[in-house]
């Protein structure tokens, strides 16, 4: 039963920290704009400063 | 964020569209801290990467800026710079490339629906996390038949680990709404919604304590992912039609030059000035609020606020509404009412009538949703009470009761409509018609007749030459006519194509142009202006020394494609009115053109209305286009509206819906989508009845286990949801633009 545990700890973990990662990834604005960003990955000057 | 007529290829290098004529000061839309100053722009044609840094390139070449970045899915873009670089500078930069540029205030009015979306957003991937996670757990529950009772109630428990919080925080938004109908004493869908996963949570815990065979945790979750999935893309597509939508109206949005004290001019924003401002009002400058005519001479172009086609004379002491152009010279006007309340009582009145009439409209979720819940809750008390009387123990008769409840839960039936909705609103929103409330295409689905305006709705709004003339003399008459915003100059100029202006132009106001054409005088202006008999209708005398006086004649042209439109509207069933301000003579020639029998002139904002109001009385649901001033009224009080993307704000504001391009077959377009979404709500809530009246029985009897509570709910959930998205991916062969 032991494994149980672990396995229960590891999919909180887990589950956790893919909801945080969510979040980050919200909160930094990399939703903000996909047109653009899919336009500027073909862009091969560098970004400007 | 495109519409469908400029989707179609990058505009770069073309010239700007004949908006970019309607004045704005961008220095009215600077903002300034800390030793820099930031501008707000709204882009209009910029649709790939190459745009993109083209567009970047431009801005960021000029002296002093530092940032410059364009947001592509919005359109907006955000230029910061130090020093004293002219803002128009910057927008002449981006315009020179073939793109339309608007000053735009800073992105702040949405906020409220951007934090909404976001919140449902968050909720909605907590309720995924923990329904992954305790489908997992769950997983040998639903199908191991030998999980030994200490197991099974492990698992339960771990289950209601991921179960509880998920619920307590993803089912806020429904919690809250429920609590909000039921304090204004009405029912709406999340009431049964969340009695059914918290009695669901409540029913599950006491189970597991007593060690119970049952528990619905994975139900509850999962009923909440669904939901939120629905709820989540219906904020996000009604906040990107809201942004489209005021894209449209920045496009519109003028700035103006109020005179200080000193006489000295400074650009303001419309939406500043105040009542008794001095503004210069320029040539080809749009008139934001009501005001009074001071001094100076000029063509007034009425066509936003009368619908009518012809320009009138401005004199001192007149009194211009909002919405009308000035075109031949810079007028000075003093300013009645602040822009937010430039509209004459009446209409303003009538308008308000308008809305409060459309807020009583009850929608067919809504409903639905109160012929269910009576009938769902009356089931769940029946099985209550019959396991008693049959002589089960307390809590399995509050138990199989419960499942009545989680087992019918409104899965299907609260996704039935909003699906149909995200999916309707989707598809107009790809062919650039944006809705602007939640019932709109339901409304628009009921009506049965159609009201247009005439001037800028069924016709484009600006007069073409009509009649044969000689290249050569239209060549002649456009050297003068280049040098006038008069949309007859206009006509004539568009009809010889670019080239010179004569020397020695000079405009008079309300007479006409006069200049040198090879050493000769000539004259294009009023019948008076040139020493010729005055003529009916639209005309414009050109006279030459040693040639004959030409009458050039002009019509108000109708849409290409609105003879089509209109027989394919009434091919849907639909009868078809003509209601215009304009003249008589005028109305009953374009009615004739677009095939429109019943027409009427000369109406005013307020006989529109009435006469809307005769109509619905008679019995018809009518839906109104229209796009000026005097329009406003009727389209609050109409059964549903529609206004074309160049409408004022006042008629934006007051319709269902706006529709950006050129083509008038957006109209057929969007009342044949929203009669088929009507359809797919309908489908969707007779399939969610039937399986209720399926479901019932089989949790009555308490054969519903968590796994066939699991099974059947999101088996009808994706059966509506999947009917719902036939609307993105069906053919509109014919009625597309």
């Amino acid at each position: 039963m032991i494994v149980l545990a672990y396995m229960l700890a590891a999919a909180m973990c887990l589950g956790a920290l893919g909801l945080v990662a969510f979040i980050w990834s919200l909160r930094s604005g990399q939703f903000d704009d996909p047109a653009g960003a899919a336009a500027r990955i073909l862009e091969d000057h560098d970004p400007a400063p | 964020m495109m519409s469908a007529t400029t989707a179609s290829g990058c505009p770069s290098g073309l010239s700007p569209g004949a908006e970019a004529d309607i004045a704005q000061d961008p220095a009215a839309f600077v903002t300034y801290s800390r030793g820099r100053r930031a501008l707000d722009i709204l882009i209009r044609g910029a649709s790939c990467g190459g745009c993109l840094s083209k567009i970047e390139g431009a801005v960021r070449q000029l002296p002093g800026v530092e940032t410059a970045r364009l947001n592509l899915s919005t359109g907006r873009m955000r230029v910061e710079w130090t020093g004293h670089l002219a803002p128009g500078l910057i927008m002449s930069a981006i315009t020179r490339l073939g793109y339309g540029a608007a000053a735009v205030g800073e992105a702040a009015a949405d906020d409220g629906t951007a934090k909404t979306e976001r919140r449902l957003l968050i909720a909605m991937v907590v309720a995924a996390i923990a329904t992954v996670n305790i489908m997992v757990v769950s997983e040998p529950l639903w199908f191991a038949t030998d999980v030994s009772p200490e197991t099974r109630t492990l698992l339960h428990w771990v289950s209601a680990l991921f179960a509880i919080p998920a619920t307590a925080y993803s089912g806020r938004p429904f919690f809250e709404s429920a609590l909000a109908s039921v304090r204004a004493r009405r029912l709406n869908m999340d009431v049964p919604i969340s009695l059914a996963v918290i009695l669901a949570i409540l029913i599950s815990v006491y189970e597991t304590a007593r060690g119970g065979q049952y528990a619905y945790f994975d139900a509850s979750v999962m009923l909440l992912f669904f939901l939120l999935i629905g709820r989540f893309l219906d904020a996000r597509l009604r906040r990107r039609a809201y942004a489209a939508a005021n894209a449209l109206a920045a496009l519109q949005t003028a700035t103006t030059t109020r005179l200080g004290p000193a006489g000295r001019a400074e650009a303001v924003r419309a939406s500043d000035v105040q009542q008794g401002d001095i503004l210069l009002i320029a040539a080809g400058e749009r008139l934001a609020v009501d005001a009074e005519v001071i001094t100076g001479a000029s063509d007034i172009d009425l066509r936003m606020v009368t619908g009518e086609v012809v320009p009138v004379t401005a004199y001192a002491g007149q009194i211009i509404h909002a919405g009308a152009v000035n075109l031949t010279a810079p007028v000075r006007v003093r300013a009645l009412a602040p822009a937010s309340r430039s509209l004459a009582a009446d209409v303003a009145r009538l308008l308000e009538a308008g809305e409060q009439k459309k807020s009583a409209y009850r929608r067919l979720a809504d409903r639905a949703a109160e012929a269910y819940i009576p009938q769902v809750h009356l089931a769940a008390a029946a099985t209550f009470i019959g396991w008693l009387a049959a002589g089960a123990s307390l809590s399995q008769a509050a138990f199989t009761a419960i499942t009545v409840l989680i087992i019918t839960c409104p899965c299907a039936i609260a996704l039935a409509a909003p699906m149909v909705q995200v999916a309707a609103a989707g598809r107009l929103f790809r062919h650039g018609a944006y809705l602007s409330s939640g019932d709109a295409l339901e409304r628009i689905a009921g009506v049965n007749h159609v009201v247009f305006d005439k001037t800028g709705t069924l016709t484009l709004g600006d007069p073409g030459l009509v009649g044969v003339y000689a290249p050569e003399l239209i060549g002649r008459a456009a050297l003068l006519a280049r040098a006038s915003r008069h949309p007859f100059s206009r006509a004539i100029a568009e009809a010889a194509g670019p080239g010179p202006v004569a020397d020695g132009v000079s405009e008079h106001p309300g007479e006409g142009v006069s200049g040198r054409i090879d050493g000769r005088m000539a004259r294009l202006g009023s019948a008076q202006f040139c020493g010729q008999a005055a003529l009916p209708g639209g005309v414009l005398w050109f006279v030459m020394e040693g040639s004959d006086p030409v009458a050039f004649r002009f019509e108000d042209r109708l849409r290409p494609d609105t003879r089509r439109t209109i027989d394919r509207l009434r091919k849907m069933g639909l009868t078809v009115e003509l209601l215009s301000g304009d003249s008589e003579e005028r109305v009953a020639r374009t009615a004739a053109e677009a095939g429109i029998g019943t027409w009427s002139a000369a109406a005013s904002p307020v006989a529109k209305a009435e006469r809307l109001a005769a109509l619905e009385r008679s019995g018809l649901r009518v839906l109104m286009v229209g796009d000026g001033l005097n329009d406003a009224a009727a389209l609050a009080g109409a059964h549903a509206s529609l206004a074309p993307g160049g409408a004022v704000d006042v008629s934006r504001l007051a319709s269902d819906c706006v529709y950006a391009g050129d083509s008038l077959a957006s109209v057929a377009l969007i009342v044949r989508l929203a009669r088929i979404a009507r359809r797919r709500m309908r489908e969707n809530f007779a399939f969610a009845a039937v399986y209720n009246i399926l479901a019932i029985p089989v949790a009555v009897v308490g054969w519903a286990t968590p796994v066939v509570a699991a099974a059947a709910m999101s088996l009808s959930s994706a059966v509506v949801v999947l009917n719902a998205l036939r609307l993105s991916v069906m053919k509109l062969e014919e009625a597309a633009s």
